[in-house]
């Protein structure tokens, strides 16, 4: 018996709407048709009146959450693609992420975003749009890598009082399996050692951290060990874990499958500059996406996002200095 | 309606006198529109969010008089504490959400709180209201907001002051159906038309919208027509609104009409409604004199994070406070 990513996102949500009164979900075509990617299959059936289909309209779903969350519900919106929340930026970045500071009252939403590039699905359903919610200050941006951590982070992101923005990868749906659904439950705002290492860091998050240990298991040939620190988290961001790490390697890669400009890759390159610059051997390197839309065609998609090549190559030019 | 139309007067002074930082937003020409919604929803059980030019209404609701003068001085005692000023402030605790800048973004909050109630089963009799203006009808928001409602049959009420003007825009760049009523079909929610000038066509009008609302007739909107009878904020002369526009029947005030309307039906006399007057000047002064003496925000008392919830391992940038 095995579980997959996804099966762990749908678990989750099953158990939160077993367990808590206050969770419904909310997406277009997650009732009966048990959403785009079957991520709430079922759930319909086992709970009537608790899992709606909504109208495409991104900004009105996320602005009703906002509205249920003021009187006391936990709201768990299915963007179809996260790459349609640009339609809802609006209600998540100035409606849910500024109530807390400007009024006093939480609110507790949750939003998942299926999240980054599969072959073929082009400009428009690859995006990763961690970086942008993270840069706005009232929201907590996860990212989990592992099938635990999807069960787990969605349980406790939708216990936070505050908004969430949940990126669950869509290439990691099917393709990543595990035994069980059990882990090491780490809290939110904690990041994970993957493989620990000696020679170089390489902080990646959600996918990035499965091409990240495949460079990892390559490089072993050549001698080197190379730490892996899984984010889970981007905002919080855990300096500390990443700080730890620097310390131990001297060396920083941080890689991510966003656009390159600024982003989630910069911010940890730029803390750790700042804070633990006298750790540093090299000087840190980034690796991203490419400054271009993703590309449809599997041949171009595959050079436009960090791979395992792509990573060696960095992380080779890295342990050069 | 007067304690709208008097606090108004008084922020704008305020505002002249260079005691407010920030815009001065007001509803002159609106309050009959306004209060009578506010009148017609009873706080602790409905929702109302208010939009710009909503004072009276506010007052209506229940919202007190300190709010207000808090909120526009910044005194750390209201409910926006100074991390947000002036219109934008709401109790989301007592059915009133603060209204974010982005027009058009209330409408499908105040759906999201009625359907809230429909499944905690406490949905019956109430009902959720949100005004806006011509020009916010433009908005994509606006749309996917009360589409939604519509779909969910939920006992909304958008009140739209048509005041011809959005900022300095006419209607005719705004939109080019006849009246704006017209939408109102499309949705598939009840439509209604009133002057938004005539203080009892509003009560009528505006009243059975939320009673059909309340009883289960689904979303209703209103059209009121009216004309703004200040700039858009008082930075603004409105100097491109013509003067024909001020003669017409709109271009009359609502709260002349209204006190005409009081006399004609004996429902209070001149020297009662001199009365009302005065006493709201009193309650209005105080208020200020309040919120004046009241301490404003101490950047080194924020706690300067906008998440409530604390993760340990958190450090956040810390930057030093010069002020
Ligand atoms: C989405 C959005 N775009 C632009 C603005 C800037 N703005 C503030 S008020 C206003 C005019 C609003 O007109 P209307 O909706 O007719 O309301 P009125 O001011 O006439 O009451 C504009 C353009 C805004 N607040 N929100």
């Amino acid at each position: 018996m095995s579980v997959t990513y996804i099966d762990a996102i749908r678990e989750a949500q099953e158990k939160l709407l077993r367990e808590d009164d206050r969770v419904f979900l909310y997406g277009q075509d997650i009732a009966t048709f048990g959403g785009a990617f079957k991520a709430t299959k079922g759930l319909a059936e086992k709970f009537p009146n608790r899992v709606f289909d909504a109208p495409i309209s991104e900004d009105a779903m996320i602005g009703m959450a906002v509205g249920a969350a003021i009187e006391g519900m936990r709201p768990i919106i299915e963007m179809q693609f996260a790459d349609f929340s640009s339609v809802a930026f609006n209600q998540i970045v100035n409606q849910a992420a500024t109530h807390f500071y400007r009024t006093g009252m939480p609110i507790p939403l949750t939003v998942r975003l299926p999240s980054g590039g599969t072959p073929g699905s082009g400009p428009f359903h690859s995006q990763s749009m961690e970086g942008i919610y993270a840069q706005y200050p009232g929201l907590v941006v996860l990212t989990p890598a592992t099938v635990s951590d999807a069960y787990h982070m969605l349980l406790d992101g939708v216990a936070l009082d505050d908004p969430v923005i949940y990126c669950e990868h869509k290439f990691l749906y099917r393709w990543l399996k595990a035994k069980s659904i059990n882990g090491d439950h780490l809290p939110i705002g904690q990041a994970r050692i993957t493989r620990p290492g000696k020679h170089a860091t390489v902080v990646a998050y959600s996918a990035m951290v499965h091409e990240a240990v495949r460079a990892a298991d390559r490089l072993v040939q050549d001698g080197w060990e190379i730490e892996v620190v899984d984010l889970r988290s981007v905002k919080p961001l855990d300096i500390d874990t990443i700080l730890a790490s620097v310390a131990r390697t001297g060396r920083l890669l941080a890689v991510g499958e966003a656009f390159p400009w600024g982003g989630v890759t910069a911010e940890v390159v730029a803390r750790v500059t700042e804070e633990g610059f006298h750790l540093l051997d090299a000087p840190p390197q980034r690796l991203n996406a490419r400054d271009t839309p993703v590309p449809y065609h599997p041949k171009l998609w595959a050079a436009h996002r960090p791979t395992p090549e792509s990573i060696c190559e960095a992380l080779r030019k890295l342990l050069s200095f | 309606m007067l304690r709208g139309r008097i606090l108004e007067n008084k922020l704008s002074s305020l505002y002249k006198a260079g005691k407010i930082v920030g815009g001065v937003y007001l509803g002159r020409g609106q309050e009959a529109v306004s209060a009578t919604l506010g009148t017609a929803l009873i706080q602790g059980t409905d929702f109302f969010a208010p939009l710009i030019r909503d004072q009276a209404g506010r007052t209506a609701f229940g919202e007190p008089l300190i709010d207000c003068t808090r909120t526009y001085l910044g005194s750390v005692k209201g409910p926006m504490r100074g991390r947000d000023g002036n219109i934008h402030r709401g109790r989301p605790d007592l059915g009133m959400p603060a209204m974010i800048s982005h027009l058009g973004a209330q409408v499908s909050v105040v759906a999201g709180m009625l359907f809230a109630k429909r499944l905690q089963g406490t949905l019956a009799g109430r009902v959720g209201a949100t005004c806006i203006g011509d020009g916010a009808t433009s908005t994509g928001a606006f749309h996917e907001g009360l589409n939604l409602a519509a779909i969910e049959r939920l006992p909304l009420v958008v009140v739209v002051a048509n005041n011809q003007f959005a900022y300095s825009t006419p209607n005719d760049r705004q939109f080019a159906c006849a009246d704006l009523v017209e939408k109102a079909r499309g949705y598939g929610v009840g439509g209604f038309s009133v002057d938004g000038t005539d203080m009892l066509a509003c009560v009528s009008v505006i009243g059975e919208a939320v009673r059909r609302a309340r009883e289960g007739g689904g979303p209703q909107m209103v059209v009121a027509r009216l004309l703004r009878l200040s700039g858009h904020g008082e930075h603004d002369d409105g100097s491109y609104v013509p003067a024909e526009a001020r003669v017409d029947h709109y271009g009359q005030d609502c709260i002349e009409v209204a006190m005409q309307q009081l006399i004609e039906n004996h429902f209070a006399t001149a020297e009662e409604i001199v009365a009302w007057q005065d006493q709201i000047a009193d309650e209005v002064q105080r208020a200020v004199a309040q919120a004046q003496q009241e301490p404003v925000p101490d950047p080194y008392q924020e706690d300067w994070t906008a998440l409530s919830t604390r993760f340990p391992l958190d450090q956040p940038i810390s930057q030093p406070i010069f002020s």
